[in-house]
């Protein structure tokens, strides 16, 4: 039992140490690719503590929703647009003090608050969803839609929205484009394309002009 | 028989009832409807007053003293409309309706073409109702209600021909003059509800002996009267109204009205409120022999130095309102020796024969195209001769000629002030007797330069001019058409009111001023009943003429009538001599003892200067500059500051929610440790 | 033996480096849109913690609705994204000020 409890101790210190290594390169990278493509190791990272935390549904909805989904889109965007990196670059030197000194204060604020001591002790303790007989996701399951029936149906309608509003704002006409109107094809009516003109058998006379004179005589 | 409240209740709102009609449907009912409907409810109130008079002094009905209507009701506070009839109150509900009836009837003559005649019926029924609600009322709040509404129908009329700056000016100035007045009334009444916690004149006349040695202190360590402060405070109103000496200088101003308006308002009715007033107060004022002295001085001051300023006045009309001060000085003098008979009997011969002369004075500007000044005038008689007459019937009586009605009213007054032993009394008696010397002076001159000696107007006429009438505005002195009698609207009311002026006293003065007519309505003192005395020494009215033949007062009448018959008849450049003469004494008088341009120099422009630093510092200023405008600079100036913020910049925003985590964390962690 | 403090000092860390991010990369959009992704899994860290050490459902299932919305959100972000730099040409937050005041 030490030896399994000391081996997830040893996994969490290498995941943690993955985690933010990959989320310092996040925000350091120079192109935005790999700045991308850090934080699918730090989301992956992060799934595997959750895995550690017994939270198995969520570490891989994660891997699943945020490296497989999001992660992607973001990739798409960034290789998608054409951006100067460079130009979006400067001032980073100049920032990098200050955004240093106020993530050192905020952390030791945090820290001190979270009074890391006092809650050293507090082991793990039974999986609740061991104890309570059912897999990590039954048991998330069950919550879901039960109790938090409601804000589930929220989320899936916020979730809608989401799609809606994303497709909303990027979809544009192009007028230059050519697109086939199947409606209009539909409801043609022979007689809008067709047209019968009758007429005489005969070629009438055309009329003949006189001629002026003076314009003959012009060179 | 006790009065019906539906008779006292038309007496009231007949004239209101006119009022309305004429006011707001003036154009619809024409100028015949207007004077028709105004007069209509005149007469229904004046036959009413009289037979309220009639039932309530000779057949012998009980007082009326009863609550109509509850106003508002402020803890025991009960503010309630209410009438209270008694002899006090019907004779002067008969003085108003009955002056008010045939001035009403005047103006029909006088206002003919006038463009507001509508607006001038409407406001003299109004100021005929506020008066009768004065009179009648059985409460202070109702008192100074009517108070109030004849001082705004005064402000009304006097400022009546709205376009002329002088009459804005008068009309301004009676309305401020009054509000001195009116502020130490509304003082008396709340001091009377502060010791009576009444309003009602029955209980607080009931409760006034409670007030005996009651003080009141104003300021730490002083301790004053209350009889005195209430009684001092009510008569400051009084001096107001009626015209008393430092506020006195609005009535004479206000000749600037229409002439109907000076015989209805400035001399028979409006300014007699006040003494009314103290009359109807008099168990208050027996309380206080301070007070009564504070009146007869200021009373016997009035009536000697305002009338002889009537002595130098040009314009026929200011010098019947100086006399008008006069006599109202004389009440006042009556007032203050306890004589509250004969003041209230002054007032009613005085309304009458003021009335009189007034409304012959307006005849003769009729008669003179609207030119008002005597120096224009002269030899009148053979033209308006019922004018003529009757103005002597009114000046005998003002001056206290036997038989007259003045003369038993006036010289009661003065032989009262000769008995009484009150503080100043000796110096009212000097005033009062010297007064009837100014007042025969004043009145026969006027009369002389208006109806006698030569004609000091030219008649020009304008032969195919046609008829064009443009009151006033040709040179002084020159008329287009000869002078003529007035109409018969004109001339009825002044035979009607030369009869009273002539006879009434004769015969109500057995009654009125020994009988104890008025019974409980006045209360005097024992000790101070100088009229009591005087009444064991009268025997008729017969005989009290004929002794007034040889009186002190009646000789300087005749001094005053030699001097001025052989100036005005038979020497007129004696005038200018004795002018020059008297310069200096000429000046002051002219000048009328400079007391408007101490109350100009002092008050008017004091408080010009104060409104002008109120303007500038409180409204330019403050108002304006710091609240308005100031509040919105505030705003725009914040807004300026915020909108720095707004940089725009999605960084700056992040900065700033991150600055205030850190703010939070740290507090949180401070308030933890 | 991996105590509560492990997974919130973890989270801490990388809630801090996501700051960090937001200061340093100021100009970029899809930095800062990765930046809160960063807060927002920093957040998740500890709530799976808290529900794991204090044996409530509530915590992983608000992780959950987390994630939908921040899936929704990066959604909207990234259209956004691509529709300003369609009009614009680019990404630079300092060109963006229209809010000015």
């Amino acid at each position: 039992m030490i030896n399994l409890q000391v081996f997830e101790l040893v996994c969490f210190y290498a995941f943690a140490v993955i985690t933010v290594g990959a989320a310092l390169a996040v925000i350091t990278l120079r192109n935005t690719v790999h700045a991308v493509l850090a934080l699918v190791l730090t989301f992956f990272s992060t799934a595997c503590i959750w895995m550690l935390a017994e939270a198995e549904f969520l570490a891989i909805a994660l891997i699943v929703v945020y490296v497989g989904a999001v992660m992607v889109l973001f990739l798409f965007v960034v290789m998608m647009l054409d951006i100067d990196q460079e130009k979006l670059r400067e001032g980073f030197v100049k920032f990098l003090p200050v955004g240093l000194i106020v993530a050192v204060v905020m952390l030791v604020e945090m820290l001190a608050l979270i009074g890391v001591r006092a809650m050293h002790a507090q082991a793990m303790g039974v999986n609740p969803a061991t104890a309570a007989g059912q897999s990590n996701t039954a048991w998330l399951g069950t919550a879901l839609y039960t109790n938090y029936l409601l804000p589930f149906e929220i989320a899936a309608l916020i979730l809608t929205v989401g799609v809606v509003v994303a497709v909303a704002l990027t979809l544009r006409q192009r007028h230059s484009a050519k697109y086939q109107m199947a409606s209009e094809q539909v409801s043609v009516n022979p007689r809008d394309r067709i047209r019968i003109v009758k007429m005489d058998a005969v070629r009438p006379v055309e009329p003949v002009v006189a001629a002026a004179p003076e314009q003959e005589s012009k060179p | 028989m006790p009065l019906s409240t539906s008779i006292l209740l038309t007496i009231a709102l007949a004239p209101l009832v006119g009022c309305l009609l004429a006011g707001f449907l003036g154009k619809q009912i024409g100028r015949a409807g207007a004077h028709c409907v105004t007069i209509l409810g005149l007469l229904i109130s004046c036959g009413l007053s009289f037979y309220v008079l009639y039932q309530i002094g000779f057949a012998g009905a009980p007082a009326y003293n009863h609550n109509l209507y509850t106003w508002f009701e402020i803890g025991h506070l009960n503010a309630s409309v209410g009438f209270m009839i008694d002899r006090l109150t019907a004779m002067m509900m008969v003085v108003v309706t009955f002056v008010s009836l045939l001035v009403h009837i005047y103006t029909i003559g006088y206002m003919a073409d006038d463009d507001g005649y509508q607006r001038f019926f409407s406001y003299i029924s109004l100021f005929t109702f506020s008066m009768l609600m004065l009179v009648m009322s059985n409460n202070f709040l109702q008192l100074f209600f009517g108070w109030e509404a004849v001082g705004l129908v005064s402000y009304l009329l006097i400022g009546f021909w709205y376009k002329k700056p002088t009459a804005i000016f008068a009309n301004l100035k009676a309305f401020l003059v009054n509000r001195v007045g009116d502020f130490g009334f509304l003082l008396g009444i709340a001091a009377v509800l502060y010791f009576m916690g009444t309003l009602d004149y029955a209980t607080a006349f009931a409760a006034a002996p409670t007030l005996v040695g009651k003080t009141l202190a104003i300021t730490q360590g002083t301790h004053w009267d209350a009889a005195t402060v209430i009684c001092i405070l009510l008569f400051i109103g009084a001096m107001g109204k009626s015209a008393q000496v430092p506020l006195h200088v609005w009535l004479p101003d206000s000749m600037e009205g229409p002439t109907p308006i000076s015989a209805l308002i400035h001399a028979a009715t409006m300014v007699t409120a006040g003494i009314f007033m103290v009359a109807r107060m008099s168990p208050f004022f027996e309380l206080s022999t301070t007070a009564l002295s504070f009146v007869l001085v200021i009373g016997a001051t009035g009536a000697l130095f305002t009338g002889m300023i009537g002595i130098v006045q040009n314009d026929i009309k200011r010098v019947i309102a100086y006399s008008t001060l006069s006599q109202l000085g004389y009440m006042t003098v009556a007032l203050g020796v306890s004589v509250y008979a004969g003041a209230v009997f002054h007032l009613m011969t005085h309304a009458f024969f003021k009335a009189l002369l007034f409304l012959g004075a307006g005849s003769v500007i009729i008669a003179m195209h609207h030119e008002q000044d005597m120096r224009y005038m002269g030899g009148l008689r053979k033209y308006m001769p019922i004018t003529w007459i009757t103005m002597w019937v009114g000046s005998l009586a003002l001056c206290a000629v036997p038989f007259f009605s003045g003369f038993y009213s006036k010289d009661a007054i003065i032989e009262a002030v000769g008995e009484s032993h009150r503080w100043g009394a000796s110096y009212a008696y000097f005033c009062v007797v010297a007064g009837a010397f100014v007042t025969a002076l004043y009145t026969f001159r006027q009369m002389y330069l208006t109806f006698h000696g030569k004609e000091r107007f030219t008649v020009v006429e304008h032969h195919g001019h046609g008829h064009h009438d443009d009151h006033g505005h040709h040179e002084p002195g020159v008329l287009a058409h000869a002078p003529k009698e007035s109409p018969w609207v004109v001339t009825l009311p002044l035979i009607l009111l030369a009869i009273p002026s002539a006879l009434v006293g004769f015969f109500t003065v057995k009654p009125l001023l020994f009988g104890h007519w008025f019974g409980s309505a006045i209360h005097v003192n024992p000790a101070n009943d100088i009229l009591g005395e005087m009444g064991e020494h009268f025997h008729g009215a017969l005989a009290m003429a004929l002794d007034g033949f040889i009186s002190l007062p009646f000789g300087l009448v005749v001094l005053a009538f030699a001097i001025t018959t052989y100036i005005y008849l038979f020497n007129p450049a004696m005038a200018d001599k004795v002018k020059s003469l008297l310069k200096p004494l000429w000046t002051v008088l002219d000048r009328k003892y400079w007391v408007d341009n101490v109350y100009y120099a002092l008050f008017a422009t004091g408080s010009q200067k104060l409104g002008r630093l109120f303007w500038k510092a409180g409204d330019t200023a403050v108002v304006d500059g710091v609240m308005v405008n100031g509040s919105a600079a505030t705003v725009r100036r914040i807004a300026a500051g915020t909108r720095r913020l707004q940089s725009g910049y999605l960084y700056h925003y992040a900065f700033a929610m991150i600055v205030g985590l850190i703010l939070l964390l740290g507090g949180y962690w401070l308030i933890g440790q | 033996m991996i105590t509560l403090s492990h997974f919130i000092v973890l989270g801490a860390i990388l809630f801090c480096i996501a700051v960090a991010g937001l200061f340093i990369n100021r100009k970029n959009v899809i930095v800062l849109l990765m930046a809160i992704e960063l807060m927002l899994l920093a957040v998740n860290i500890n709530f799976v913690a808290f529900s794991r050490f204090n044996h409530d459902v509530a915590g992983q299932v608000f992780v959950f609705f987390i994630l939908t919305v921040a899936a929704a959100e990066s959604a909207i972000g990234l259209a956004i994204l691509v529709l300003l730099f369609r009009n614009r040409s680019t990404v630079n937050v300092a060109e963006i000020d229209s809010m000015k005041g």
